[in-house]
């Protein structure tokens, strides 16, 4: 039993704990268990790879090694630890995109150094040590940029808007075509000694930054959960290559699992949006019509903060549809506040949640969760939308594409066919909004204008906690 | 401009135009305006009321001079002779069934807006006296059933016995109706409805009644109101009525038909065949009536003891409500009136609602004595996209065909036939790489197949967290001899370090919030 048989099996305990930390992940019950089980897998792996590190590096007398090592996880860990601790929740999507993008950058730099110490072999292995190196790269590259776009996007250091490049669809398939021919080329030449090899893998590293930046950019915010769960999944792909290049089956392992269980949960959020999951991986269904604004829907009515409370100290029901607009609001704890007084009270309070509310899947479970909601009366669409027409008072907060009935009753929206929270069936519906301006698919909401919502606007926290303010003793 | 607020003239009439409230509102719009002496004194509004929120109260001489006149009621012939030529008469008119009043206020060359003219369009909602009307006379035509039928509504099982509850069966589902059917439900009766234009089932069905189905073809309809049926879909309906009237113990009619008599569903026969003591409350008594011995304004009792109420002042049997409901009506027309708020009153026939409501309009130099007719306006399209029209598209959504199932099955075995190729073809370690990566991807779609929306993030951040297992890549890397691969691996650790540890910390706080309440 040496070292290398010894964190050989270490590496396929490390694989199990991973795959039991994702079934454990998905249930309420077991998720922090399944948390515990993934944190010892890590430490398993890393600690058997860095004993691995230091008795190559004091048989070959490398001490370099060891600083570069140790120094490089401890800050790492520190930074890490450090953003965790930070973070507002209301945060969490952006910080989420940024980790991704770290590992589409170290699939990268793994793959140059691939690409610097030449292969082991001679032959044909060598030739698939090329191959390899080019694919890890590319993928690493267009993970490393795409999650730098949905951060900026998602913090809102660039617009959200999609970019609409003439013939985008083009630029994707063209540059696939031209990742093929430069693979081949580079597989071709002599990679060990030849310039020529260095300049194809930098066009090509360019190539994958431009596209990953180009696939992301072209998709507008409203669609960013499915992107940045999409992302995920290019992760555990760059992930997946490194291990190929490295012959180490624990990043195999590992990266497939992400990878597959990342792009299972983008086409779940892909069907809860009615959208083709073949355009979200292609990055093309950024595509959103432009809104239909000569259309006349009639005048809305406004609600005060003091109606606002009696309204719902008389009802009997209550749901609360949150969205996006909670979140920038940080209206979490007021709405929670709410929640807890009008139980209290009798009332019979519930959330319903869209899944594709917020930037980030579960986005608004999250939010609601550090308020300290019980989750037990957060429900799904689907559980709520048949009581609905049983519900006295709906509030929307800050929702607006996933409340909005054209997706159901008008064919020719642009957002026909979405599933959504049917609200409008409700006795009576308050939406907190700051102005009449368009949600992020820029379609017009008829809800507003029906007879049975008024609009309450201003900030969602302030008015929240107006009407706090104002409910009956 | 001065605006003027007569008492009305009809016998019996409670309503009146404008409440204290809108009187002030309307002043805030930079009017004047001037109330008659005891104009509200039906509708709780005294003209202490009035004065208190500082609007004259004046003689009728002063109101009838003024420069816009707002009544309830349409004028009559005496009225209009009191009006000054060049002014502005706004009250209901009901212009498609009184030509002869049409003829008469162009004579008399004044400005003449109905309020019952508002097109139904969303915008106008809030000027639409018939709707305001309506909701209130649905409520009362209720009360006035329960009031004349000799029980409960609500059924009861007690010490003394069993009461069933009341049956309601209701006629149309226009506001009237489905006020009647909220009220009649709310106080305990089991209801059902009917209206001949079939989206009005969901708003039935909402407000507690239960729909009347009846298999015939209708339209969906483009103006907002019921249509009149053909001879095929009245001859289906009618042995519905028939049946429904029977078996109820209280039916309400609300069918009517904008500018034509109401149509007669109702008939002798059926409301003979009714138990005694039943109520038949027909709200389309005005024009003619639903049904069969219905008398305008009366209490008929037949002689198998089924009571018609006739009534048309439902709405005004609640003045001050009404009132103050016609008065912000009128409030709202005239703030689409004033856009200025300079108590100027403009007319814009460019725009739907007040193209619609004017019938006739004053020259604007006031040279003739006769003003223009202008009834009837053009048809405004309510549903902006009838249904029918719209059918079509959902099938153009419809993913790309998917595969056939044999289509399919071809794609999965070309694909594990290349696997196959790619795996005989190629050396030794990549074949058990590639039966590695298989059964993971095969494991991770399983694993997670089940996932609570709630835990998506937490998923995620774990996943992202243990793709930071390239660490061990760049780990191995650092054995190398060469510095500048040792540095970029370093960058590499470095970078999947933060991942591994942030991702799994943030996950750690992520899961700590969620609870499970009390």
């Amino acid at each position: 039993m040496d070292i290398f048989s010894v964190t050989g099996g270490a590496y396929i305990v490390a694989s199990l704990l991973f795959i039991l930390s994702l079934a454990g992940l998905s249930r309420h019950e077991s998720a922090k268990s399944g948390l515990t089980y993934g944190m010892v897998g890590m430490t398993v792996a890393l600690a058997m790879t860095v004993l691995l590190v230091l008795d190559h590096a004091l048989d070959t007398d490398n001490y370099l090694s060891i600083v570069l090592m140790l120094g490089a996880i401890g800050i790492g860990a520190v930074i890490g630890l450090w953003r965790a601790r930070i973070v507002e929740m209301t945060g969490m999507p952006e910080l989420i995109a940024a980790l991704h993008s770290f590992v589409g950058l170290a699939a990268v730099l793994i793959g140059w150094n691939g690409h610097l110490e030449g292969p082991h072999h001679g032959g044909s292995l060598a030739n698939i040590h090329e191959a390899e190196v080019a694919i890890g790269i590319f993928i690493g590259a267009v993970t490393f940029t795409g999650s730098i776009v949905a951060n900026l996007k998602l913090s809102a250091r660039i617009k959200s808007a999609p970019l609409m490049l003439p013939g985008k669809n083009f630029i994707n398939l063209g540059s696939l075509v031209l990742f093929a021919i430069l693979t081949v080329l580079y597989v071709g030449t002599d990679s060990r000694d030849s310039a020529s090899a260095d300049v194809l893998l930098v066009v090509l590293t360019a190539l994958a930054l431009a596209l990953g930046w180009h696939l992301v950019a072209s998709i507008g915010g409203g669609d960013m959960p499915v992107v940045v769960s999409m992302l995920n999944s290019y992760s555990g792909w760059a992930a997946a290559a490194s291990g190929f290049l490295l012959g180490n089956d624990l990043l195999i392992v590992t990266g497939a699992l992400v990878g597959s269980s990342g792009a299972y949960l983008s086409y779940i959020m892909c069907q809860a949006m009615n959208r083709s999951f073949i355009s979200v991986i292609a990055g093309g269904f950024g595509i959103e019509a432009p809104a239909g604004a000569d259309t006349d829907y009639g005048e809305h009515r406004e609600v005060q903060a003091a109606e606002a409370a009696d309204v719902l100290a008389n009802a009997s029901s209550v749901v609360i549809t949150p969205g996006y607009g909670m979140a920038v609001a940080q209206a979490q704890y007021p709405v929670a506040e709410l929640t807890a007084k009008l139980r209290a009270r009798g009332v019979d309070v519930r959330f319903g949640i869209h899944p594709v509310a917020g930037r980030l899947p579960g986005h608004m479970n999250v939010l609601l969760a550090e308020a300290k909601v019980p989750y037990d009366i957060v429900l799904e669409m689907d559980e709520i939308n048949d009581d609905l027409p049983d519900t006295d008072v709906v509030l929307v907060i800050g929702a607006n594409d996933t409340v909005n009935p054209a997706a159901a009753e008008d064919p020719s929206s642009p957002i026909a066919g979405m599933p959504v929270l049917e609200v409008w069936n409700a006795r009576e519906v308050i939406v907190f909004k700051r102005s009449m301006a368009t949600g992020y698919a820029g379609v017009q909401n008829p809800l507003f204008f029906r007879e049975n919502s008024r609009m309450l606007f201003g900030d969602a926290k302030d008015k929240v906690d107006e009407i706090i303010h104002n409910l009956p003793e | 401009m001065r605006i003027g607020v007569p008492r009305e003239s009809k016998t019996g009439e409670t309503l009146v135009a404008a409440t204290a409230k809108t009187a002030a509102q309307l002043q805030g719009l930079g009017y004047d305006v001037v109330v008659e002496s005891g104009a509200g004194a039906l509708a709780d509004q005294a003209d202490e009321a009035f004065t208190d929120a500082g609007v004259t109260v004046g003689s009728s001489e002063d109101v009838w001079g003024s420069d816009i006149v707002v009544k309830v009621n349409a004028p009559t012939a005496d009225e209009i002779a009191r009006l000054r030529a060049g002014a502005t008469i706004i009250s209901m008119m009901a212009p498609a069934r009184s030509p002869e009043l049409v003829e008469q206020l162009a004579a008399q060359g004044v400005t003449a807006l109905a309020m019952d003219a508002v097109p139904r369009i969303s915008r106008a909602q809030s000027m639409d006296v018939l709707s305001s009307m309506a909701n209130v006379a649905g409520y009362r035509a209720v009360v006035e059933a329960a009031h004349e039928f000799g029980r409960m509504f609500t059924g009861q099982v007690t010490a003394a016995g069993k009461m069933p509850p009341a049956r309601v069966f209701v006629v149309g589902g226009g506001v009237a109706g489905l006020a009647a059917i909220g009220a009649a439900a709310a106080m305990g009766a089991v209801v059902r409805a009917f209206d001949v234009r079939p989206e009005v089932a969901e708003q039935v069905e909402s407000l507690g009644g239960t729909f009347v189905e009846v298999d015939f073809e209708s339209e969906v309809s483009t103006d907002g109101y019921a249509k009149e049926m053909t001879a095929e879909q009245e001859a289906a309906t009618a042995s519905m009525y028939d049946e429904e009237a029977r078996n109820a113990d209280i039916v309400i009619t609300t069918a009517l038909i904008p500018g034509r008599p109401a149509p007669k569903l109702i008939h002798e026969e059926t409301v003979a065949a009714m138990r005694p003591g039943s109520v038949i409350v027909d709200m389309a008594a005005a024009n003619g009536g639903n049904v069969a011995g219905t008398e305008t304004d009366q209490r008929v009792v037949t002689d198998h003891g089924v009571t018609i109420l006739g009534y048309t002042d439902l709405a005004g049997r609640l003045p001050a409500q009404t009132s103050q409901l016609y008065g912000t009506n009128i409030v709202n027309l005239f703030k689409l009136l004033t856009p200025e708020k300079d108590g100027e009153l403009t007319l814009d026939l460019d725009d739907v609602v007040q193209r619609g409501v004017t019938v006739t309009r004053a020259t604007d130099d006031g040279a003739e004595s006769r003003s223009e007719v202008m009834w009837p306006p053009p048809a405004v399209q309510v549903s902006a996209t009838p249904k029918t029209a719209g059918a079509p598209a959902p099938e153009a959504k419809e993913p790309k065909p998917a595969l056939t199932a044999r289509g399919r099955m071809a794609v999965v075995l070309g694909g594990i036939a290349a696997f196959w190729l790619v795996n005989a073809t190629a050396p030794d370690p990549i074949p058990r790489h590639f039966t590695t990566l298989m059964l993971s991807i095969v494991i991770g779609y399983y694993v997670i197949g089940k996932v609570a929306h709630a835990l998506h993030t937490p998923l995620m951040s774990v996943t992202n967290a243990i793709s930071g297992v390239v660490v061990v890549g760049a780990l191995l890397q650092l054995e190398s001899e060469d510095v500048a691969i040792q540095v970029l691996a370093a960058i590499a650790v470095l970078v999947a370090s933060i991942n591994i540890f942030g991702g799994f910390a943030v996950t750690r706080r992520m899961l700590g919030m969620f609870s499970k309440g009390a």
